[in-house]
């Protein structure tokens, strides 16, 4: 067992950890934060997606050891200091960009990552950039549509309510 | 995932010396590999992370031409190499997905040699010089068949660098599912003469087709590879495309690669 | 006007709030004090005789706590099939037993023979990797191949059960002279042979089940991902452990989709509970997705050839089918009513059609179960008949726009038997399809293709009519039919005295939104604010009964249920009214939250009648109790009947083969919407689900019976940008005529309408491009497929 120390959703925290333990096992076994789901065993399905050092990877596919000492961000950080939603949880909500709401915590935290990066992208752009991450409900209409619209812009005509 | 021993060294030194251990596998950005492990199919006892070398980081220009860290992530390369190798940039900007590319690494794919990666193409194209911890390697030494290199045990990329050519295009049809290259097609132009690399289709991993390379070291248009044909054998059967099909999209990816470089 | 609140409003679902901020609780968020794990050892033979095994080894590794084997379940029940199906020698099926663990034979790549439980989940996959070494299992020949296994009796699955035959049935029997006849004299006949691809249904989160028991009371839980609790628990202790049902609870928490492959019951279930009981803690077992590909119910897989007689001009005669349908190597629970009463019913369309005769062969293979995926048979339906219509307007030189208005119902045909034993009691098809031309732009088209030609791209545009039969079903009628369970639904209505409400529900949300939509129902019936309403679903602890979700059924029967109980809140909350009010309680109107005395301002809140029922002081306790609370079982009296129209374009791209979607439009009808924004989500979804099945999805075995797609790496699911925004309308709607609400069911229509629409659109672009000697390609309609049927 080695010590592993990071910090999680602002707050720091470490613990004893095997070699073999990812992000994902440390993240929801160790530290209860079951919001990041797994999904699939060959890193495809996105549910488990979380920020490290402010950018998007898949949790289950990083061992815990390797990301010592960075800054990680989970969904159950995502909500505003008073605990109110985002304005990309918001969104979803708001435009029933989730069904089920296991994939959930991994699109909103690839969304924000993207909007991070490309504060208004186009469609095209929203449907590229969330190829990692499956959604079986959605049919991808309302998540598109609700990035797009918690990125500021008119939804498209054709995907107004 | 059977246990093992991680450790993640800060030089290149370090790492060369964590490597002589016995049972010992070099971990980069572990899309890849992290996967494998967790169907057991890969069970090192130490794994030694290059991740946190950061003499193994980064994308400059030389003399030689556009070098790259080989712990470089997929996405700073997208982002990095953009103003100086435009077609290399897109490649990594399309390898994956987003985390995926947050994570993976060149040096990792191009030590992989997975027969449908999209990296070994631009390294093959480019005529690119495998750097490691011990020798350089000309691209058209190194890859000698699906996941099989020139690496020697202990061995692993430090770099990878690429002479920059006049006009290249990378042009990759996925694989519907893993959306790694169904068949991906580079075409370089240099000075000296065109370079054409394929990916994904062949049963021996990324090859070069030196018909159209010829056909286009005469005339760099896509006219010039209209007569060409490419023979199926040795091309890759499997669910999701016959050797006829990629036998087709090899010739049809390669001129709109032509018709794309920039 | 849109409305704000209430039935009809698009009302934002409350359960997002939770998922949105990784507070839902799915089963693998669980943790216990004390829990094992338990891993299963599976089959990497398709069909093998286990000879021996040892788990002496495997036993004495660290942590281990127990080995199981088939040994240990061989005396306690099997896994049933739900629906008898009787062959056309009206002898009965086939049913051999569906054990807990695979005994003295193994059937499929996946079959789990053994069981592990130990204290780590990483020790449990150790012990299971060493009882596989100690395993011997001597390999014997797979059947994989449908026609195969048929042809060659020699070769069984079972070894009891010959030719592999589940059943040979034939629908409606009666009528096969009477079909045979109209094609010999049909001036017409159009004949294609096709193959309904098998799916994995792959909901995201992936199966899992936690087992426990108290040794102090003898009481069991399961907590688990299940479509539909109270079957679960029916199955697992009536029909497999012999447990009382009154000693288990069953709970479903927080459901990461199902799309019907969490109807079912799984060994593992059963498996958890007895490892629980022998260890006195509780026992996870979580599936990884890879067990997911090997064992949960597939969906679809078959083999169909239609023939459709018509006069020249597009009328159609008659219809026949031969169908091999795949179940697999055992019988899950709806597996022999998906091909024939979800399927054969359903084969004259939304037609007119005056002959229809069904045969479906049902056949054992050494392959996963095959049971009911979104749609279940009705898909099969309406892709066989989608395509033959489609390939008879070819042939024939007739517009497939106009041959379906020809052929479709009229309003004034309704109520409208067929001839295969339905009877659609409304529908306004040809509404479905004027909305479905005019969203889909059909008048542009020609514009839109010439802009496609012009970049190279072959444009096409394609159709589907479609009916299905939902919201299942009135008992009576599939008793007959040879269900052996009910198919009512049940909620309790529960009135607090402080005027809120909790509303206990048979159905089952994992991602419908039930606990938004059927709160606006009770909140608009009862005139109080939507937020004073709680759904409480999934535990049978708290839930008077229930058959679950499935079926498109929620609404329709559940909702038809609860519907009624709030009835009987109003009529008890009428006489209390008429006691405090002091009138006669036929002179007691309920409107807007008050009941009131007819013509004066006398009235009483519902909330003071509520708090008046659990403080009955001035009460009329000698001939009303107190409380106010409702239970309401309600069995439909018919089954409902969606409808529409779907027009899809593509741009395939004739260098690669590749088929984009370039414009997807439905026209539904799905009688009264209560949340049009979560029937559109359900549409999208489907159709999502279509395209995928269409373009992308397929479970391949190899002849050695090897899954060549078990993971998200082979296996396509559809992205974000594999799919364009989809329009959607549902504003031709005809209410049910049979259901308090009106309401026909709206969560599978999408995956039913949408593949004939794209593999129609994907042949209008070939032909369009002067490839007409393509008439049909199978799906998944892949590049490679496109392009070998193009140079083909």
């Amino acid at each position: 067992m080695t010590k592993v120390t990071m910090t999680v959703n602002g707050k720091s925290v470490s613990a004893e950890v095997e070699g073999r333990t990812l992000l994902s096992a440390f993240l929801r076994e160790g530290l209860a934060l079951t919001g990041t789901h797994i999904g699939c065993d060959t890193t495809q399905c996105g549910a488990c997606t979380v920020h490290v050092d402010g950018k998007a990877v898949k949790s289950c596919a990083v061992f815990a050891l390797d990301v010592d000492g960075a800054d990680v961000r989970t969904i159950e950080g995502m909500a505003n200091a008073d605990g109110s939603l985002s304005v990309i949880q918001q969104a979803f909500q708001d435009h029933h960009g989730l069904q089920c709401g296991f994939c959930t915590p991994g699109m909103v935290m690839a969304s924000a990552a993207l909007l991070a990066d490309n504060p208004k992208p186009t469609e095209a752009e929203v449907r590229h950039h969330l190829e990692g991450n499956i959604c079986r409900c959605t049919g991808y209409h309302n998540i598109v549509k609700a990035v797009l619209a918690a990125s500021g812009q008119d939804v498209p005509a054709v995907a107004a309510e | 995932m059977f246990n093992f021993d991680f450790v993640k060294p800060s030089t290149i030194a370090d790492a060369v010396a964590a490597m002589a251990q016995d049972g010992a596998q070099a971990l980069s950005g572990g899309q890849t590999l992290t996967p494998t492990m967790k169907q057991r199919l890969a069970s090192p006892s130490v794994l030694v992370s290059l991740t946190g070398i950061a003499e193994m980081k980064g994308v400059c220009l030389g003399a030689d031409g556009l070098s790259i860290g080989g712990a470089t992530t997929h996405a700073t390369v997208a982002a990095e190499a953009r103003a100086h190798y435009p077609a290399l940039a897109d490649l990594a900007a399309n390898i994956g997905d987003p985390m995926v590319r947050n994570r993976g690494t060149i040096g990792g794919s191009v030590a992989n040699n997975d027969p449908a990666a999209c990296y070994p193409s631009a390294v093959l194209a480019s005529g690119a010089v495998v750097v490691t911890n011990k020798r350089k390697i000309a691209a058209d030494d190194y890859f000698q068949g699906m996941f099989s290199t020139a690496l020697d045990e202990g061995e692993f990329i430090t770099g990878v660098t690429f002479p920059v050519p006049e006009k290249a295009a990378y042009v990759k049809f996925n694989q519907p599912a893993s959306r790694f290259a169904l068949t991906g097609v580079f075409v370089a132009k240099y000075a000296s003469g065109v370079r054409v690399a394929v990916t994904g289709a062949s049963n021996n991993g990324v090859f070069r087709w030196t018909e159209a390379e010829a056909a286009l070291s005469a005339s760099f248009s896509a006219a010039a590879v209209e007569g060409l044909t490419v023979s199926a054998d040795d091309l890759i059967t499997d669910l999701h495309g016959t050797a006829a099909y990629r036998a087709n999209l090899v010739k049809v990816l390669t001129k709109r690669a032509v018709a794309g470089a920039k | 006007m849109p409305k704000d609140t209430g039935i009809g409003a698009s009302s934002k679902r409350r359960e997002d709030v939770r998922f949105l901020s990784g507070k839902g609780l799915y089963t693998q968020d669980i943790a216990l004090a004390g829990q094992t794990y338990a891993v299963m050892v599976r089959s990497n033979v398709a069909h093998g005789k286990i000879k021996s095994i040892n788990t002496a080894n495997a036993a004495a590794m660290p942590g281990v706590l127990a080995v199981f084997t088939g040994e240990d379940f061989k005396d306690v029940g099997g896994n049933p099939a739900g629906w008898l199906i009787n062959s056309r020698d009206g002898t009965p099926m086939r049913e051999p037993k569906r054990p807990v663990l695979a005994h003295g034979k193994v059937r499929h790549v996946g079959d789990a023979y053994a069981a592990i439980v130990a204290e780590t989940y990483n020790q449990a996959k150790d012990a299971a990797q060493q009882l596989a070494d100690d395993t011997e299992i001597e390999e014997l020949p797979a059947i994989i191949d449908m026609k195969a296994a048929v042809a060659n009796p020699a070769n069984r699955v079972h070894d009891e059960i010959p030719d592999n035959l589940c059943f040979d049935w034939g629908w409606i029997e009666d009528n096969r002279a009477a079909v045979d006849a109209a094609f010999k004299s049909a001036p017409h006949v159009t004949t294609l042979e096709l193959v309904n691809n098998r799916l994995v249904p792959n909901a995201m989160e992936p199966r899992a089940s936690i087992g426990e028991y108290n040794p102090g009371t003898g009481d069991y839980k399961l907590t688990t991902t299940s479509q539909n609790p109270h079957l679960t628990r029916l199955l697992v202790a009536a029909f497999v452990l012999g447990i009382p049902e009154n000693k288990l609870t069953v709970v479903a928490p927080d459901v990461g989709g199902g799309f019907g492959s969490k109807i079912y019951h799984y060994g593992e279930e059963a498996l958890v509970l007895a490892a629980a009981k022998k260890l006195g803690r509780p026992v996870r077992w979580i599936a990884e997705r890879s067990e997911s590909f090997l064992s949960d119910a597939h969906g679809r897989d078959h083999v169909t050839k239609i023939e459709l007689a018509s006069t020249k001009d597009g009328e159609i005669l008659a219809i026949r089918t031969e169908t091999l349908a795949n179940v697999g190597a055992y019988l899950s629970n709806f597996s022999t009513a998906t091909p024939t009463f979800l399927h054969g019913t359903l084969m004259a369309g939304p037609y007119k059609v005056p002959h229809v005769y069904v045969n479906v062969k049902t056949v054992f293979t050494n392959t996963a179960p095959v049971d009911a995926y979104r749609g279940a048979g009705r898909p099969e339906a309406t892709f066989s008949i989608e395509r033959v219509v489609d390939k008879m307007c070819r042939e024939l030189g007739l517009d497939p726009f106009e041959v379906r208005r020809k052929n479709l119902l009229t309003p004034d045909q309704f109520p409208y038997t067929t001839p295969v034993g339905l009877v659609y009691d409304t529908g306004n098809y040809q509404a479905t399809l004027d909305k479905a031309v005019e969203l889909g732009d059909v008048a542009g088209f020609e514009a839109r293709r010439a802009a496609s030609a012009a970049k190279g791209k072959l444009r096409g545009m394609g159709l589907s009519t479609w009916i299905e039969a939902c919201g299942i079903a009135p008992s009576h009628l599939v008793g007959v039919l040879g269900s052996r369970v009910g198919l009512f639904d049940a909620a309790t209505v529960r009135v607090n005295a402080t005027g809120n409400i909790s509303v206990m529900t048979g159905a089952h949300s994992h991602g419908q939104g039930h606990e938004t939509v059927f709160a606006q129902i009770v909140a608009d019936k009862l005139g109080i604010d939507e937020s004073a309403v709680d759904i409480v679903h999934g535990d049978t602890s708290k839930i008077p009964f229930g058959m679950g979700s499935y079926g498109s059924r929620s609404l329709a029967v559940c909702g038809s249920a609860m519907n009624k109980a709030v009835d009987k809140i109003i009529a008890k909350g009428k006489k209390i009214a008429a006691h405090m009010l002091e009138a006669a309680e036929g002179d007691i109107v309920f409107e807007a939250g008050k009941f009131s005395v007819a013509g004066t301002d006398k009235a009483k809140t519902f909330g003071e009648i509520a708090f008046s029922a659990y403080v009955p002081h001035n009460y009329p306790l000698e001939t009303l109790e107190p409380g106010l609370e409702e239970t309401a079982f309600y069995d439909p009296a018919n089954f409902t009947y969606p409808a529409g129209a779907y027009i899809c374009e593509v741009e395939v791209d004739p260098e690669t083969g590749k088929v984009d979607i370039a414009s997807f439009t439905c026209a539904d009808d799905f009688g009264n919407v209560m949340n049009p924004m979560i029937v559109e989500g359900q549409v999208h979804g489907g159709v999502g689900q279509g395209i995928g099945q269409a373009l992308l999805e397929n479970t391949v075995y190899d002849e050695n019976g090897q899954i060549l797609t078990a993971s998200f790496m082979d296996y396509a699911m559809p992205r974000a940008d594999d799919v364009p925004f989809y329009t959607v309308d549902h504003s031709c709607a005809t209410p049910c005529t049979h259901n308090p609400l009106g309401v026909k069911g709206c969560g599978e229509a999408g995956a039913i309408g949408s593949p004939p629409a794209v593999v129609n659109a994907v042949i209008d672009a070939l032909h369009r491009g002067g490839h007409t000697h393509v008439t049909h390609i199978d799906m998944p309609v892949s590049p490679a497929r496109v392009w070998a049927a193009i140079n083909g």
